[in-house]
């Protein structure tokens, strides 16, 4: 049993089988990368995981409990974080304030009515908080505007923010989309770096495949919302259904 | 202090000494002079300084935190004026039990119309809060005159039971008080030339605004605070953080509904009639008008809004054209009326002019307000001599 | 049967005037992205076009007349209008009589002027603010519309009325064999209104011009990539929106006594009806326009409100909430604007 058990989960928009009978089994303290052409699917199953969209059919079950029908809070209590293939962060808020916020959420639930003490008098979240950012090395920037932050310290921000929560499974969607070679292998390290440190589980979704043979233990290779096989990354390069689904457009 | 750290402690005493100290300050110029007109130190205004200035500070806890954008808070002090009135007439002329109902109500009310709107967000939301406004204005008019007394308006009767204040003299109508203190009862206080007004309503009501002021100064600085501004920052990353923003709007929107409320009950306190107009929409946005112009977000911005408001309509429209004859008459004739006629169109009755400008310079020019004003002023004074004026750019 | 038919046709005459301000609000809203509050401000211009045209009109030569004298016994002033001194009087009084129709050939290009210095001067500077900035900007503009027209005209209510020959009643029944009695120039509006919304779509659907702005309402950066100057045509835009929401003012003034404040009653009100027809559909605000006027006219029905006293004045307001609440994109809207 995995930590995250998919099982035959569809999706249509209108006319488009989005995805169909998706059978997937993160195990536990894995690096697993779903890669896939464009509009394999890989968005939409994310979304399905974390509460954004709920499919036509199927189950996805993590950790034991159904997350089908949970609002994207809910999921994340049960403790999956997620990172965005653009860096969402709280851009009005210090960088310090950014990390603070998931520690809160940790703490006290979906929502608790503390408005009388200030946020400095939380010792033990401050304390929380900027060991992260020593973690993440930006302990320097604890003060600075979130928003006018580079977007390599922003997508370390992000990282930091969903790490701070001690996630039992961290989803990445795309982590290094449009990022410059130097910034890409930053990434990497950054994540590599997570997955020595901690026992956490880690679900990418990616188009590079240098990120994904870097990092991944397991492969999921998903074509038309189908996936194809499951394999480590070894026996992945030359599969001839990957080179068929990747005519074109391999880099492998 | 007051569970504040040292700058905000410092902050908070500033504030209410200058509150306290209000009667002095706004009577700077001797009572027979000719700048006399522009003393604000009488009673009702500096009243309505203190009740306005409180309606924003709460208004600024939903907009300035959060940044949803409600048309429609001068429902919750209308409600907030209704309650207090019935109170008068029903237990007593003690405005506690007054304020209590009133705190309640509005607070209630605010709660469902809050549970309805929050399911939607940006212009959806507003025109949502709109329209309850619109609806409460319009039922007030019509069909709830049973409670609101229609057109004419809620006002006090010299047969309401007031069970609580027993049989008292039924020669005229009895006046809102504190435990025996009159809200309409004045010392006047001559200093030479000048003449200072302590009045117990004003002073009610700025008591009133100060805890206000200091309930808003602790949220700001709490974590439900930096949650509301998370609000307005990313709503995504909160939901994926593992937080529910609905309670936390939902939260903001009753807090700002009961301050509201409550500025809605101490407008009742120092003159006890309630009327509809109080309701319609332009009300609502007189509060949003006051929140931007000063600085949503802020703390004191909310507060120099009102009294900036507050004051241009109390005195910026007493000036007529014989008082600006009087001042331009040393240029000569003709350009003199000129002056005058440019001038007279910006006081007195147009005043609305005067603010309608002034509202959208701000907003063009200055979109953190009266208060980021100050701030360019204050760094562009530190920086004077030095080269560099990085510090005074906006920020995005 | 009679009140319900002579309901259903002042839903018609409210909902063309919801429906022509609505129709500009939606139309700035969808190619400009902007959300104007100084809209109902343009309704009100429109309305005191025709008010300052009558006053021109009625600018006397004043005269004296030795044959007459007044009560006080001095010569009789005889006032004679200038257009009747000009063009003879059966002319002359025909332009004065005819002053609310022929108003509309100035509003024409005082409202294009007013709308272009609008989105030239103001506007353009915001489309990139937040909407919240637009709202206020624009609220703080209708403010000082309002004021410099109340300078000019007074806060009192100014009666307009229409031409002589459609100022009486018609009998709307007489076909049905029923006694329903319908004041004319309100007819007039309606068609009248019905002229303009034809005429807006028709220049919409077969102008080139109409047809790059409604690519521009559907994706304007791939209008843009294209390089069509979306601005230039987004400014006429605003000019067009502008002339509609003057013509549909000038044309109401028998219908309301202008008055400096008709903007901002209306403003609340064609809001909603955007609200209620999907914010930036064009076909939804004629539509809800109508709906809702039909509506609000039949809650005023005596029999609707013994049923729900006090419908009459909310039911718009529910009608919106519900919408907005079930179906936010509004009955014709695309799904997800300015959802977030």
């Amino acid at each position: 049993m995995g930590i995250l058990e998919v099982k035959g989960v569809n999706k249509r928009f209108g006319g488009l089988q989005a995805l169909g009978d998706v059978n997937l089994s993160v195990k536990e303290n894995t690096v697993h990368a779903i890669i896939g052409p464009n509009g394999a699917g890989k968005s939409t199953l994310l979304n399905c995981l974390v509460g954004k969209l709920i499919p036509d059919s199927g189950s996805v079950m993590f950790d034991g409990q159904s997350v089908l029908g949970r609002k994207p809070h809910e999921i994340n209590q049960m403790g999956i974080s997620r990172v965005f293939q653009t860096p969402e962060i709280f851009s009005d808020l210090s960088v310090i304030e950014n990390v603070m916020i998931p520690c809160f959420a940790k703490r006290d639930g979906a929502f608790r009515m503390h408005a009388i003490e200030t946020v400095e008098s939380e010792k033990d979240i401050v304390e929380m908080a900027e060991q992260m950012l020593l973690d993440v090395n930006m302990q320097d920037k604890r003060n600075m505007h979130a928003g006018s932050l580079s977007r390599g310290d922003k997508r370390r921000l992000e990282m930091a923010m969903c790490l701070v929560q001690n996630p039992k499974l961290l989803l990445l969607d795309e982590p290094t989309a449009g990022m410059a070679r130097a910034d890409t292998n930053n990434t990497i390290d950054l994540l590599k770096e997570i997955k020595d440190k901690r026992d956490i589980t880690m679900a990418i979704i990616e188009h590079d495949m240098h990120v994904v043979f870097s990092l991944a233990e397991r492969i999921t290779v998903l074509a038309q919302g189908t996936p194809l096989i499951e394999e480590t990354p070894e026996n992945i390069k030359g599969h001839p259904k990957v080179r068929e689904a990747y005519l074109g457009e391999a880099q492998v | 202090m007051f569970g504040l750290n040292q700058k905000d402690t410092k902050f908070l005493l500033i504030v209410v000494t200058l509150t306290l100290l209000t009667p002095f300050l706004l009577n700077p110029f001797p009572t027979d002079s000719a700048m006399a007109q522009f003393n604000a130190g009488y009673p009702a205004l500096m009243q309505r300084f203190a009740i306005y200035g409180l309606m924003a500070i709460g208004f600024n806890i939903l907009f300035g935190l959060t940044g949803y954008l409600s048309f429609g808070h001068a429902a919750f002090l209308g409600v907030g004026s209704y309650s207090a009135v019935w109170m008068f007439k029903l237990l007593s002329m003690n405005i506690l039990p007054a304020i209590i109902l009133a705190m309640i109500v509005s607070g209630l009310f605010a709660l469902a119309i809050g549970y309805i709107s929050l399911r939607r967000s940006g212009i959806y939301f507003s025109i949502l809060t709109l329209a309850f406004a619109e609806m409460s204005y319009r039922l007030a008019y019509s069909v709830l005159t049973p409670i609101t007394n229609g057109e004419t308006g809620l006002q006090l009767n010299l047969n309401d039971p007031r069970v609580l204040d027993g049989v008292a003299d039924t020669s005229s109508l009895p006046v809102p008080g504190l435990f025996g203190l009159k809200m309409n009862s004045t010392y006047t206080l001559d200093i030479g030339a000048w003449s200072f007004d302590f009045n117990v309503g004003f002073y009610v009501c700025a008591v009133i605004a100060i805890l206000g002021f200091y309930m808003s100064l602790r949220i700001f600085r709490s974590p439900f605070g930096m949650m509301l501004r998370a609000v307005k920052s990313n709503q995504q990353r909160m939901n994926y953080t593992g937080l529910n923003s609905r309670p936390y709007t939902l939260a903001a929107f009753v807090i700002s509904g009961i301050y509201a409320g409550l500025a809605g009950a101490l407008l009742a306190a120092m003159d006890p009639l309630a009327g509809a107009e109080r309701m319609q929409w332009t009300a609502s946005g007189e509060v949003v008008l006051m929140t931007i112009l000063g600085g949503a977000g802020t703390l004191m911005g909310p507060v120099l809004g009102a009294g900036f408001i507050k004051y241009c309509e109390n005195i910026f429209s007493k000036i007529n054209e014989t008082i600006l004859h009087s001042w331009f008459s040393f240029l000569p004739d003709s350009l003199e009326s000129v002056v005058v006629w440019f001038f007279a169109r910006f006081v007195g009755e147009g005043w609305h002019l005067t603010l309608g400008v002034l509202f959208m310079l701000i907003v063009i020019f200055l979109p953190g307000g009266l208060v980021e004003g100050g701030q360019r002023i204050a760094s562009w004074w530190k920086n004077r001599g030095k080269d560099e004026d990085s510090s005074n750019q906006p920020a995005e | 049967m009679d009140a319900i038919i002579l309901q259903f046709f002042n839903g018609l005459e409210k909902g063309s005037a919801y429906a022509l301000i609505a129709l500009g609000l939606t139309l700035i809203f969808g190619t400009l992205g902007v959300v104007n509050f100084a809209h109902g401000a343009l309704f009100m211009i429109g309305a005191f076009c025709a008010v300052t045209l009558r006053k021109v009109f009625e600018i006397s030569k004043v005269s004296l007349d030795p044959t007459k004298t007044d009560f006080l016994g001095k010569p009789l002033e005889v006032k004679t209008p200038y257009v009747e001194a000009w063009f003879g009087e059966t002319i002359g009084s025909a332009m004065i009589n005819y002053s609310v129709p022929l108003a509309i050939l100035l509003t024409i290009p005082v409202m294009l002027f007013v709308g272009w210095a609008m989105e030239r001067g103001l506007i353009k500077h915001f489309y990139k603010r937040p909407h919240a900035d637009q709202i206020l900007v624009t609220f703080g503009l209708a403010i000082v519309l309002q004021e410099i027209v109340k300078y000019f005209f007074g806060a009192n209510p100014i009666q307009m009325m229409a031409p002589s020959d459609y100022s009486g009643t018609v009998n709307i029944g007489a076909i049905l064999g029923m006694d329903i009695f319908y004041p004319v120039w309100r007819l007039v509006y309606f068609f009248f209104s019905a002229v303009i919304i034809g005429g807006v779509f028709a220049f919409l659907q077969f102008t080139t011009f109409g047809m790059v702005v409604r690519a521009g309402m559907a994706d304007r950066e791939t209008v843009g990539l294209l390089g069509i100057d979306i601005d230039k045509r987004f400014t006429l835009m605003f000019g067009l929106a502008a002339g509609v929401a003057g013509l549909a003012g000038v044309m109401y003034t028998p219908i309301l006594s202008p008055n400096y404040h008709m903007g901002m009653d209306f403003l609340v009100l064609s809001f909603v009806v955007v609200v209620v027809g999907g914010m930036g559909s064009l076909p939804g605000a004629v539509a809800a326009g109508f709906l809702l006027g039909i509506l609000q006219s039949f809650a005023s029905l005596n029999e609707v409100k013994a049923i729900i006293p006090g419908i009459d004045q909310i039911i718009i307001y529910l009608v919106a909430i519900v919408i907005l609440l079930t179906r936010p994109r509004g009955l014709m809207g695309r799904k997800g604007v300015m959802e977030d």
